[in-house]
């Protein structure tokens, strides 16, 4: 772990420039994609990437230039780069940040069980395997896959202010999915993939539960190939933890990314319906609403303990008791909008400036079991299993589709009912929260795909939620 | 600069094919880019840097198993063939651990195909001048991305491709004061400063529309012209799966009903894979020469995207299709309605400019939702009467271009796309617009 510091440190000690700030961030990553479709192994995938980004403050102007050339001169050639570049864009350049403080200190953060060996290669295909030759023998069932991705990032950030933060993170994505056709129509069932990921050891393979899972995931395809589609009309809505997090992610979690109300993303990921003027006066959602920042659960895929720009990360409120008090922004979107932020200012390479990125954002549990919820519900419907998102730029209108659905009737789950989709209104939908399920119901989640930015950039999140309810929702299946 | 790029991977070819043994196989994909990326708000720079990068991507075969290792190269040659030379051994370490790959199936032509389009940029000050002469008081966002891109492949049966291109994009929005957007886009090979310009001063015009009151429209359905721009987030959709033979076997394309037959569009759909004349190298990432697809004709499905993988998995002859079998250089042949006419045939109806964050609510019944934005319009009699707000549509593809589907534009534009995730892209479309008499809006 962290084998190229010394190099680092002695590299970036020999750098020369007259800026009055300037940074090296180094990330070294490897990855091994692993997955066996229809009881054939995919050929294995493996990757090793290592870069720099030289950062530079001129003037209060910053700029950047992002290098795999590590050498003494590689690093220097960058610098001056970023240097050039800082003076060239002095009188275009929409911020001063010559008042923005730089992080100073040291401080190592390193995933659970990051050094524990995982299983060989062959152990793992045969994992796989195992898992793919599992699914039933059944003319419908025409695809199905079992999959493992790891991924090794080891950061360290550097500046002229002497600070050094270095973080090493092991994330891991196991998955499986089945798709059911009888000719005209298909439907599929997942387990993780897309809907999951940890930080962590082999461990996590065993808590996303894939060993075994092959037969249930399959049966539930084929359940719901011969399942009515889901009707058309107003029901109360029970969202499992896995379409919770798409929920969270997409209508609290980008609408609060401070970067897009200050209109950094208008002309790609979008803006938002929250205004700066809204922290600490707008009723996001009912009371029983409890949204944080959570970098402590050191399972979730973005904990950490510092971001990519230096902030020290800790757990905040954005949400609470309904009310909306805290937005997604780093540092500098806090210098530019005068508000109070988080740590999530992010970069997913080397390659890549950070910017304002969602990192660990969760609900907090809340009181009722699974049973409790569902005993509450009179006429709706339980969701679970994200397939389909969709929402307006300003992340306020959305249409989401899971996998699975199941009617619930005075109290009690009914039958399983295919293409359950629901659209509402971001504004509106959270203030419909009847029921939070407790922590019995809470899982740990998170996906590795989330797309924003120019040029653009794809990351991991996390999201930890509950079960929860919603009075009162559009519901609505497909065509078929 | 010229050579550089293409030597580099030369010479790591050299290395490589003294460095195999007998009985193996490899093939080795190339990809660079020398990028500035300058991202505005407010018409001033927000965000501005370069990145360096290259990777290659090799794939080792030996007695039928297979298995490949990405790897970033720095600037040090010694290095990068040793990183190299690691790869290779990590690789010949693997190989034993795995399976014989029923579905290997490599392509062992020794095809040999060279672009090098090398026009020059424009200096940054330029780019920086024009911004402010001609938007410099209007609430411009965005991002300018140029520099060159590469891509080369090479394989031990003798292959080589090379592509390298000097490409930019500066793609942006104006807004208005009352939230409204207009979008537009510069993108090509050959920068023109006048073309830059008369392009900022259109988006300009553009934007005078939306000072208008916005119109408020119910759920319903409505007649609808989608501008090229927003076809092609339709065409995006399609992509995703729509004519790749492994989703059209395993139950997973969009687009299984029209291959079956059990479905149609309309006769004036015909879309086809156009590699030749795109931005897009010439091969695949595969390794195999790309062959210009008639996939769609007269809204009977055709040909699919066949990679050498799916060709043994399903019985099927590979056409040249990359491995994740999504078309780089996406055409939908034009129709008959003249630009000139377009306000006047819609009569009363929406002008869509753009849609945004298209998902499926059916996949097997190719429905599919999403949004407006940017610039759509309410119009009646042929006359603009103000903007829209952001309205949700959900309707079927079977629907938009099947038996709605009133004309095409006889005008298509050349889209090329300003994906950045990774890398830059080099993909495109070339799209009409579409005139439907009814689009689905649920919200």
């Amino acid at each position: 772990m962290f084998d190229s510091s010394t190099l680092l440190r002695q590299r970036f000690a020999a750098l020369r420039s007259t800026a009055e700030l300037f940074s090296l961030r180094h990330v070294k990553q490897s990855q091994q994609s692993l997955s066996v479709r229809r009881n054939v192994a995919e050929p294995p995938f493996f990757s090793q990437d290592e870069g720099a980004m030289l950062t530079v403050r001129v003037n209060g102007v910053e700029a950047y230039a992002a290098t795999a050339d590590l050498s003494q001169a590689g690093l220097q050639r960058a610098l001056e780069q970023a240097e050039a570049l800082a003076r060239r864009i002095k009188a275009s350049s929409l911020l001063d940040l010559s008042g923005q403080t730089a992080p100073s200190g040291r401080h190592d953060h390193v995933s659970p069980n990051f050094e524990q060996s995982l299983p060989n290669l062959a152990d793992c295909l045969e994992l796989l395997a195992a898992e793919s030759a599992s699914v039933p023998r059944d003319e419908r069932l025409v695809d199905w896959q079992a999959s493992l991705g790891f991924s090794v990032v080891e950061q360290t950030y550097l500046n002229s202010a002497g600070a050094e933060l270095r973080h090493a993170q092991r994330f891991i994505y196991p998955g499986l999915g089945v798709t059911a056709s009888d000719g005209q129509d298909s439907q599929s069932r997942s387990l993780g993939r897309e809907n999951f990921g940890q930080q962590g050891g082999f461990e996590v393979v065993e808590r996303c539960g894939l060993v075994g899972a092959a037969r249930w995931v399959a049966d539930e395809a084929l359940q719901l190939l011969l399942a009515p589609n889901t009707p058309a009309g107003q029901r109360d809505l029970l969202l499992m933890p896995d379409q919770m997090m798409l929920q969270i992610h997409e209508s609290i979690g980008h609408p609060l990314e401070l970067d897009r109300i200050l209109g950094d993303e208008r002309n790609y990921a979008g803006t938002s319906f929250v205004k700066a003027g809204d922290f600490g006066h707008l009723q996001y959602g009912s009371k029983l609403l409890n949204v944080t920042f959570d970098p402590t659960i050191h399972e979730e895929l973005a904990s950490y303990s510092f971001d990519d720009d230096g902030t020290p990360a800790s757990k905040q409120f954005l949400i609470r008791d309904g009310l909306l008090v805290r937005p997604l922004g780093g540092a500098l979107s806090q210098l530019r909008s005068g508000l109070d932020g988080v740590a999530n200012s992010r970069a997913c390479g080397w390659n890549r400036a950070p910017i304002d990125r969602m990192a660990n954002l969760n609900i907090e549990p809340g009181e009722q079991t699974l049973a409790q919820l569902i005993a509450g519900i009179e006429h709706g419907i339980l969701m679970r299993t994200n397939r389909s998102w969709s929402i307006d730029d300003a992340r306020n209108k959305f249409q989401f589709g899971c996998e699975w659905g199941q009617l619930i009737e005075n109290g009690e789950l009914k039958g399983v009912v295919k293409n359950p989709n629901y659209r509402g209104i971001s504004a509106d939908f959270w203030r419909n929260l009847s029921a939070v399920g407790d922590r019995s119901t809470f899982q740990v989640l998170g996906t590795p795909n989330c797309g924003k930015g120019e040029p653009n950039q794809v990351v991991q999140v996390g999201h930890a939620s509950p079960a929860c309810v919603f009075r009162q929702i559009d519901v609505f299946g497909g065509d078929a | 600069m010229s050579t550089v790029y293409q030597q580099r991977f030369e010479s790591l070819l050299d290395g490589l094919n003294a460095a195999v043994q007998p009985g193996e196989q490899f093939t080795l994909g190339y990809s660079a880019e020398h990028s500035q990326f300058v991202r505005f708000n407010h018409a001033k720079v927000r965000q501005a840097g370069l990145v360096s990068q290259a990777s290659v991507q090799l794939r080792l075969v030996r007695e039928g198993r297979q298995a490949e290792q990405q790897i970033t190269l720095g600037d040090d040659a010694e290095l990068d063939r040793q990183r190299l030379h690691d790869a290779l051994a990590q690789l010949r370490q693997t190989l034993p651990l795995l399976a014989v790959d029923p579905y290997l199936n490599l392509d062992d032509s020794n095809w040999h195909s060279h672009s090098l389009l090398e026009q020059p940029l424009p200096e940054l000050d330029e780019v920086l001048a024009l911004v402010e002469r001609e938007a410099g008081d209007l609430d411009l966002v965005g991002i300018y991305a140029a520099g060159p891109i590469c891509r080369g492949f090479a394989s031990s049966f003798g292959a080589f491709g090379w592509h390298q291109a000097n490409s930019f994009n500066f793609d942006w929005s104006l807004f208005h004061a009352n939230g409204q957007a207009v979008k537009a886009n510069y993108a090509g090979q050959a920068w023109c400063g006048e073309t830059f310009a008369a392009r900022l001063r259109q988006a300009r015009e553009q934007l005078a529309h939306l000072g208008r009151p916005a119109v408020t429209l119910k759920p319903g359905s409505y007649r609808a012209y989608l501008a090229p721009a927003a076809m092609d987030e339709i065409a995006g959709m399609l992509c995703w799966g729509g004519f790749s033979a492994q989703a059209l076997a395993t139950g997973n394309s969009p687009l299984q009903r029209l291959y079956n037959g059990d479905a149609q569009l309309s006769p004036l759909v015909s879309f086809s894979e156009q590699v030749s004349g795109s931005l897009s190298p010439a091969f695949s990432d595969e390794g195999s020469p790309r062959r210009d697809l008639l996939l769609i004709g007269e809204g009977r499905a055709l040909e699919r995207l066949v990679s050498a993988r799916s060709a043994v998995e399903f019985g099927q002859q590979a056409n040249g299709a990359d491995s994740y079998e999504s078309p780089c250089a996406l055409s939908l042949a034009p129709g008959n309605l003249p630009g000139e006419q377009i306000l006047e045939r819609l009569g009363t109806g929406l002008y869509i400019s753009n849609l945004w964050y298209l998902n499926y609510s059916d996949l097997p019944a190719a429905r599919m939702t999403g949004l407006t934005r940017f610039a759509t319009f309410w119009v009646e009699n042929g006359q603009i009467q103000g903007p829209v707000s952001t309205m949700r549509f959900d309707d079927s593809l079977y629907n938009l271009l099947g038996n709605q589907l009133e004309d095409l534009s006889q005008e298509r534009e050349m889209i090329l796309s300003t994906s950045t995730y990774g890398q830059r892209s080099t993909g495109s479309s070339h799209l009409p617009g579409a005139l439907v008499k009814g689009l689905t809006l649920t919200l």
